[in-house]
């Protein structure tokens, strides 16, 4: 059984701790509110773009001389799986779980005899993926610099992206994040960005539109930004989800804090009490011993 | 009947509203749009878009970069990836 004052000092700490989580609750449920905010106003952009490359890339006939980024290297055997995590803990399973994503479709494509390496974002998922891969990784990318992810980031990482196709080491990119759905779920989501897949036709007005200065120029020039659009796009649905994965973490933490106060405070006043009692019972004796 | 112009950055949707008129610095050379043109799209040049409100006002610049523009039966959609 604790001494009275072991106990005083557990429930002290727990009570700290708890200070901790919920301040962190409360940070991680402003924070959502404005990555939500700017994951809506990204949108207009997105679904225009999409709509246009998607109107763009039915018309071309793939041929040799059409852009890469659109028909591929004419191989399928180097994949490199674009991972992006976030910089911080604190958010419960969040970046654990991406990573889990990740590594099970390393395992796939391994089995098949395909070549896996990987391009890491943030800074959470590079312990756990070098810890399974220490030879795979071509690159990483740092946002601890900066405060939020935004689109001068997602700029440079496809650059870095495009540059490492261009050289020739892979073939098909694949992009994980955590697809944001509601603070309490966050879906690890798995997509791929190079050779550019086709975006779903939006409806067309059916007006016959003419490209200048032709539709395989704009198409070239449109898809290195489509790109950048989709990294972008994961960025902020990345964003949205650690703040509501974090905001879900830290509500459960400060319950579970409460309980285990209440179950400490109970056991302490027991203690008391039966120090008390112990007392009385040692003096009544000492008495009626006179 | 004025035109309906839109300029979008991946941040945000910048502007919306109707319009006069707009010149567009296109990759092909300058060119101005009013309500009901052909329907084309094309990549422009980084430079200056020019709004006139209404007929005969001052017009207003807006410095772009990396963009394309879209005219439809709709309206001209500007989509530069930074504005300002």
């Amino acid at each position: 059984m604790a001494s009275l004052k072991e106990l005083k000092g557990r429930i002290n700490s727990v009570k700290s701790t708890q200070k901790i989580t919920k301040a962190k609750q409360m940070v991680a449920a402003a924070k959502l509110r404005k990555a939500q905010a700017s994951a809506e106003a990204a949108r207009p952009y997105a679904l225009r773009l999409a709509s246009v490359v998607g109107s763009l890339a039915s018309r071309v006939v793939l041929s040799d001389n059409s852009p890469r980024l659109l028909a591929g290297t004419g191989k399928d055997q180097v994949h490199l799986l674009v991972v992006a995590n976030s910089d911080r803990g604190l958010c419960g399973a969040f970046n654990a779980n991406i990573v889990k994503a990740a590594k099970l479709r390393a395992r796939e494509l391994a089995a098949e005899g395909k070549t896996v390496l990987f391009y890491l974002v943030g800074r959470k998922g590079r312990a756990p993926i070098r810890r399974d891969y220490p030879n795979a990784i071509l690159g990483a990318f740092d946002t601890t610099q900066v405060r939020e992810p935004g689109f001068a980031e997602a700029e440079a990482i496809s650059a870095e992206l495009l540059a490492l196709y261009d050289a020739g080491k892979f073939d098909v990119a694949h992009l994980f994040f955590g697809k944001f759905k509601s603070a309490l779920v966050q879906e690890p989501t798995e997509q791929q960005i190079v050779p550019v897949p086709t975006p779903k036709l939006a409806v067309t007005d059916g007006a016959v539109v003419t490209y200048e200065p032709d539709e395989e120029t704009v198409l070239a020039d449109l898809l290195p930004r489509y790109l950048r659009n989709q990294i972008f796009g994961a960025l902020l649905e990345n964003m949205a989800s650690e703040q509501g994965a974090s905001m879900t973490a830290m509500d459960n933490a400060t319950r579970n804090a409460g309980e285990l106060i209440k179950k400490l405070t109970i056991q302490y006043n027991r203690s008391r009490q039966a120090a008390i009692t112990t007392e009385l019972i040692e003096i009544i004796a000492g008495a009626e011993a006179l | 009947m004025p035109l309906l112009f839109e300029l979008v950055t991946p941040a945000r949707l910048v502007l919306s509203e109707h319009v006069h008129m707009v010149n567009v610095p296109g990759a092909e050379g300058e060119f101005g749009v009013l309500e009901g043109h052909a329907p084309f799209t094309t990549t422009i040049n980084d430079g200056v878009i020019r709004v006139w409100r209404t007929a005969g006002a001052t017009p207003e610049d807006i410095v772009v970069k990396g963009g394309f523009a879209e005219v439809s039966t709709t309206g001209l959609t500007v989509l530069a990836e930074r504005v300002g």
